[in-house]
């Protein structure tokens, strides 16, 4: 190959326009943690197995290690750094995660908590076999997931105004 | 892991995708999902100079059905394979399988056509389009031409695919209303190629069956047809003796490797399972027989 292509794209990032050059091979999760700073996104395994890389792009989760940035050319992309509130209270999701014990050494959890989103926006009120069916893309290595299972349980309880009534293990 | 460096286009017809890839010759490959092509790239097993991003491609988003036949359009993605009411309704081993795929986030982005495409033993779809005795679409510089699920994988990574050529749709013909079916896949986890897997449609009348088919997963270097194993079934009311001789049967053929799934004997051994398995649910669900 003669010369490096870079090439132009456009996207909407946690509801901000963002326009870059990149190279084609750029992973997405590289351009999202390297090129926009945006580092709450981790890289686990980098092999498509863990999901600790998970965002959601145009309503749907996906594993940024395993696209091209070119590929989410003109796409919306939220990442973890998108659910607190503006006014800084957190998501039920991470009030979930906090209340429930939904996480140990944390790695895992902004993939949790991004396709718990989605999860949630697709099934609003899932059953516990539901919830671990929808994650069984992402990989924990401390937790057991029992916490983080009831954390999706809490938070699906508080965005269907009920409160959840079980405490964490 | 970063891939190697490759320049992209992202052609808007397949004339154009086929134009691209006719003239930039061996080292071009259409870019579906990325969901196997990418982990390939990642570890340099794969370093195409050249990616025809297919998701700009116009008509490969669409599933049309008609009374006989059900057609797929290649970038179909898995995720809409399992959302989809139509497949859902006339063909549920669609989306049966796909449930058994990988897991939420690669099936976002995973298609039909570069599960089919791909080649790899371990793909689900293709034992399932042989059973469906499906007819895959394949558009070339020449023209369109039509090659039979059953006589498209020649090895591992090795298909009747010539270079310069997509696969742009495959042609389903419509099961029969109230058909049986069944995919029954083993894995160690969710996410894990089949150690063995079983694909089963049939049809039955007054209790007994009527017409059989049955394909096999990752038992051999390519998707495999058990022929044997359904002509043992048909005309029976699968009584426990044809159980045992169609999963003998369907035993027989099965060439698997040893691999970190288990020794080849267990993974013969696991195919008859699956065969036995698929083959009492699909005749559980047999409607108005
Ligand atoms: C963690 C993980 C687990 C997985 N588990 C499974 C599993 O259990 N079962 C399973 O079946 N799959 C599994 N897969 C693979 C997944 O289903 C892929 O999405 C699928 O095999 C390929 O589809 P794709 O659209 O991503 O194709 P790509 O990765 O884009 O392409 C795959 C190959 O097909 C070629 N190709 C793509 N489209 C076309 C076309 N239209 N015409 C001609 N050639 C084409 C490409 O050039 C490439 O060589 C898994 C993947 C991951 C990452
Ligand atoms: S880092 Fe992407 S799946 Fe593990
Ligand atoms: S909390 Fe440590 S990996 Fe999940």
């Amino acid at each position: 190959m003669s010369e490096t292509q870079t090439l132009p794209i456009t996207l909407t990032v946690n509801a901000n326009k963002v326009q870059r050059f990149v190279e084609p091979r750029t992973l997405l999760v590289h351009f999202l943690r390297e090129e926009l700073g945006l580092t709450g996104t981790h890289i686990g395994c980098d092999t498509s197995h863990c999901g600790a890389c998970t965002v959601e792009i145009d309503g749907q989760s996906i594993k940024s290690c395993t696209t091209f940035a070119v590929q989410a050319n003109g796409a919306a992309i939220n990442t973890v750094e998108s659910l607190a509130h503006a006014d800084g209270t957190l998501h039920a999701l991470q009030e979930g995660f906090r209340q429930m014990h939904g996480l140990q050494c944390g790695f895992c959890t902004p993939g949790m908590l991004m396709r718990a989103k989605v999860l949630l926006t697709e099934n609003p009120d899932p059953s516990e076999a539901e919830i671990r069916y929808g994650i069984s893309g992402n990989l924990c290595r401390c937790t057991g997931y029992q916490n983080i299972v009831k954390a999706i349980q809490f938070a699906a309880a508080q965005l269907n105004g009920r409160t959840f009534q079980e405490a964490a293990e | 892991m970063i891939p190697g460096p490759f320049t992209y286009h992202r052609p808007a017809s397949v004339e154009e995708a086929i134009g691209l890839m006719t003239s930039l010759g061996e080292e071009s490959r259409p870019l579906a999902g990325g969901q196997s092509l990418i982990p390939m790239m990642k570890l340099r097993m794969a370093a195409p100079e050249h990616l025809i991003d297919l998701a700009g491609v116009a008509g490969l988003k669409r599933i049309d059905a008609g009374p006989d036949e059900i057609r797929i359009g290649a970038a179909v993605t898995q995720a809409q394979l399992i959302g989809s009411a139509l497949l859902s309704e006339r063909l549920p081993i669609l989306s049966e399988t796909a449930l058994q795929i990988a897991d939420p986030q690669v099936r976002t982005l995973g298609t039909i056509g570069g599960n089919l495409a791909n080649g790899d033993p371990g793909n689900d779809m293709p034992a399932v389009m042989q059973c469906l005795g499906a007819i895959y679409v394949l558009a070339g510089p020449a023209g369109e031409r039509q090659v039979a699920a059953r006589d498209y994988y020649l090895g591992p990574y090795f298909t009747a695919l010539e270079q310069g050529e997509l696969l742009v749709a495959v042609r389903i013909p419509a099961p029969a209303a109230g058909h049986g079916h069944a995919y029954e896949k083993l894995k160690r986890k969710i996410g894990d190629y089949a150690t063995a897997a079983a694909a089963v449609v049939l049809t039955a009348t007054d209790g007994r069956i009527a017409t059989a088919s049955i394909a096999l997963t990752n038992v051999a270097p390519t998707p495999i047809v058990a022929e044997e194993a359904a002509r043992l079934v048909i005309g029976t009311s699968l009584d426990a003796a044809t159980v045992k001789a169609a999963s003998a049967a369907a035993k027989a053929i099965a060439d698997p490797a040893a691999d970190g799934r288990g020794t080849a004997d267990y993974r013969r051994e696991m195919a008859g399972v699956m065969v036995a398995r698929a083959l009492v649910k699909a005749f559980g669900r047999v409607k108005g027989a």
